[in-house]
């Protein structure tokens, strides 16, 4: 087994007044190994991208810890540490039209970071910097002199996972990657971003609604609903053997490109039932959790 | 076999831009029957969007040409009618959905208001019966409590409630054609799913025919009951959905394809793409258009654009691999390996 890299305990982060929150993350815990991709899916509005962007500390938490490497992610922290920090976790975000400037240049935009953390000595070694990592994203040098507006959706969300790692980070969240793009471009940087998984020992919490993408390129999966992980195992476990009825009218809905199954697809209809406070993970089978009383998990389980 | 409702014939549509004359549809051509799906699929760009906006005369003029061929609804050609004609055939005989539920109804109005309007315009019932209509559509696409959402501004409700009132606008006239351009890619799966039984539903009670625009090879098998595939401008394969998704013969499909996971066979290779990016239509490249993309690629196809084989009574492929003097080119394992488990499935499923 490797190492932990990052840990969540009990997360919470509500929104709206003390009296009235809005639960958007409700006590969750999970931990992400290194080198591995932990897939957290759900419909909108269950709190996934709050997670990742929680564990990033683009908000602050409720309640809960988050540890990286062991180290409180929320505590407070000298500049120093907070920078130390930011260069080991970065992200990469849904929509690539409106997460890069418009009025900057690809290299103006991959090299925001060498600027803030003073990582080189001269503008050739800068340039020289955002070439190699224009190349490992499979774009050419001669891109950096270009604007946002000229490049498509898929070059664009290239640039977004280039400067996501022009820190050299170990931890990626990926919020929605692929989502805005087509089926063909989708692929692309799928395999891009696994290409450079291996190559760099990355470690990814990959975000998505979409389920066969997700199960491709995770080796875990937490499904998540109503601000609470419900389901947690590998992702063939998940896949093959969803316990959580959730998981499995979740599952239900994912089309595949198979049309004599698809005839005879029936959707299963999630009735959410209510839990008391004595529902907790429950390890199922070896690594597989479910969220629930003893009586449900008894009772989904057959 | 049913009647014909729709038949674009060799369809062109060309832009005016600043950088020159866009040939965004290049000679389309295809048929539509009563109570039957068509979907149109390909990457963004390849024309799929303007081929469905033409058939609707929603091309903006004069920067959009309409540079040749027919568009027969009903055997009678809408292209060259005037705009105050064309108002009528509008939510009459053709209707359309839109992509984002969000930006397609109108924020400043009551949604009732939005499907009254569209039946007081194209019916002559009076007020009182239009909104009993308009209720009755609530009602049909799945919204709970629909006297009070009558009364209701689109911010209030869902994406997926929002995307079902811009489905009761469409029907509100009860057109016999219903255009749906990718009207659950703004969705969840969830939602999604029952977007789609909906519009499934629909289709039976009311023997709608509907052309299906979408970039998802999952929801096409799951709605189409034929497909055409359009690259660069132009329809390169077209059949009926098994015949497409079990014997794929243009390499684009191949790609398409291959670039969705296989969860069937729990492959974790490296999904197939395809390299590079679409050419540019101001300029489309000598014979096939696809050819630069095309790893198997013939010497004839950057010299000739290839002519529409048949490959059965229902199954057409515009690629030279179906020459009979081509090399014989087998369906790359990725994609086969993925249809065979398909097939084997559905075989043990039968027995």
């Amino acid at each position: 087994m490797s190492t932990k890299l990052l840990e969540v305990r009990n997360l919470k982060q509500y929104f709206g007044t003390p009296k009235n929150p809005i639960k958007a993350v409700d006590g969750i815990n999970f931990e992400i190994y290194e080198g591995e991709t932990l897939g957290l899916v759900g419909e909108s509005g269950c709190g996934k991208s709050t997670t990742g962007r929680s564990i990033i500390r683009l908000y602050d938490i409720t309640d809960g810890e988050v540890l990286y490497q062991g180290k409180n992610v929320h505590s407070s922290k000298s500049r120093n540490e907070l920078k130390q920090f930011n260069r080991e976790m970065q992200m990469i975000f849904q929509d690539p039209y409106a997460s890069l400037n418009p009025r900057m240049t690809a290299g103006e935009a991959i090299s925001e970071g060498f600027n803030i953390h003073h990582l080189y000595k001269n503008k050739s070694e800068r340039n020289e910097m955002v070439g190699s990592l224009l190349e490992a994203v499979g774009l050419n040098r001669e891109h950096a002199n270009r604007y946002a507006h000229e490049f498509s959706g898929g070059q664009r969300q290239r640039i977004g996972i280039a400067r996501a790692l022009s820190l050299n980070p170990s931890f990626i969240i990926a919020d929605e990657p692929i989502s805005a793009l087509d089926v063909s471009i989708q692929a692309q940087v799928v395999n891009l971003l696994k290409k450079l998984q291996y190559e760099r020992n990355l470690t990814y919490l990959f975000i998505a609604h979409d389920l066969s993408m997700v199960k491709y390129i995770s080796d875990r999966i937490a499904v998540m609903y109503k601000g609470k992980i419900v389901e947690l195992g590998p992702s063939d476990e998940i896949y093959n053997h969803p316990i959580h009825p959730y998981t499995i009218s979740l599952l239900s809905a994912v089309p595949l490109p198979d049309p004599l199954s698809e005839r005879k697809r029936k959707r299963i209809h999630y009735v959410h039932e209510e839990t008391d406070n004595n529902a907790s993970m429950h390890e199922v089978y070896s690594n597989h959790f479910v969220y629930g009383t003893s009586d449900q998990i008894h009772r989904w389980k057959n | 076999m049913s009647r014909k409702l729709l038949e674009v014939k060799d369809l062109k549509i060309n832009f005016k831009t600043f950088t020159g004359l866009v040939q965004a549809v290049r000679g389309v051509t295809f048929e539509l029957y009563e109570g039957e799906t068509l979907a149109i699929v390909g990457e963004s760009g390849s024309g799929k969007s303007v081929t469905c906006n033409a058939i609707m005369k929603l091309i903006p003029e004069p920067q959009g040409i309409y540079a040749g061929g027919e568009i027969l609804l009903e055997g009678k050609d809408l292209i060259p009618l005037k705009e105050r004609d064309m108002t009528k055939v509008r939510g009459n005989d053709i209707a359309m959905i839109f992509q984002d539920p969000m930006t397609a109804l109108n924020p400043t109005m009551r949604i009732g208001n939005q499907i009254t309007e569209v039946i007081l315009k194209h019916t002559k019932l009076s007020r009182v019966e239009a909104k009993e209509r308009a209720l009755k559509l609530l009602e049909l696409v799945g919204i709970p409590m629909h006297e009070r959402r009558y009364k209701q501004y689109p911010h209030e409700l869902s994406g997926g409630m929002r995307q079902r009132i811009v489905i009761a606008i469409a029907l509100a006239a009860d057109p016999k054609l219903l255009i749906a351009d990718e009207p659950t890619t703004a969705l969840d799966v969830t939602i999604q799913a029952q977007i789609l039984e909906l519009m499934k539903d629909i289709q039976k009670k009311r023997n709608t025919s509907i052309i299906f625009i979408t970039h998802d090879l999952g929801v096409v098998a799951n709605v189409a009951d034929r497909v055409a595939v359009m690259y660069a401008g132009q329809i390169v394969e077209y059949g009926t959905v098994n015949d497409v998704f079990y014997n794929p013969k243009h390499p684009y499909t191949w790609g398409l394809l291959g670039s969705m996971p296989d969860l069937q066979n729990n492959s974790k290779d490296l999904l197939r793409t395809i390299p590079g990016s679409p050419p540019d239509l101001t300029n489309p490249p000598k014979g096939d258009s696809f050819a630069p993309r095309n790893e198997y690629a013939l010497a004839i196809d950057y010299e000739k654009e290839p002519p529409m084989y048949k490959v059965s009574e229902t199954h057409y492929a515009k690629t030279w691999l179906l020459h009979p003097d081509a090399p014989k080119i087998p369906v790359p394992e990725s994609v086969s390996k993925r249809i065979e488990g398909y097939l084997r499935e559905a075989q043990t499923n039968v027995n």
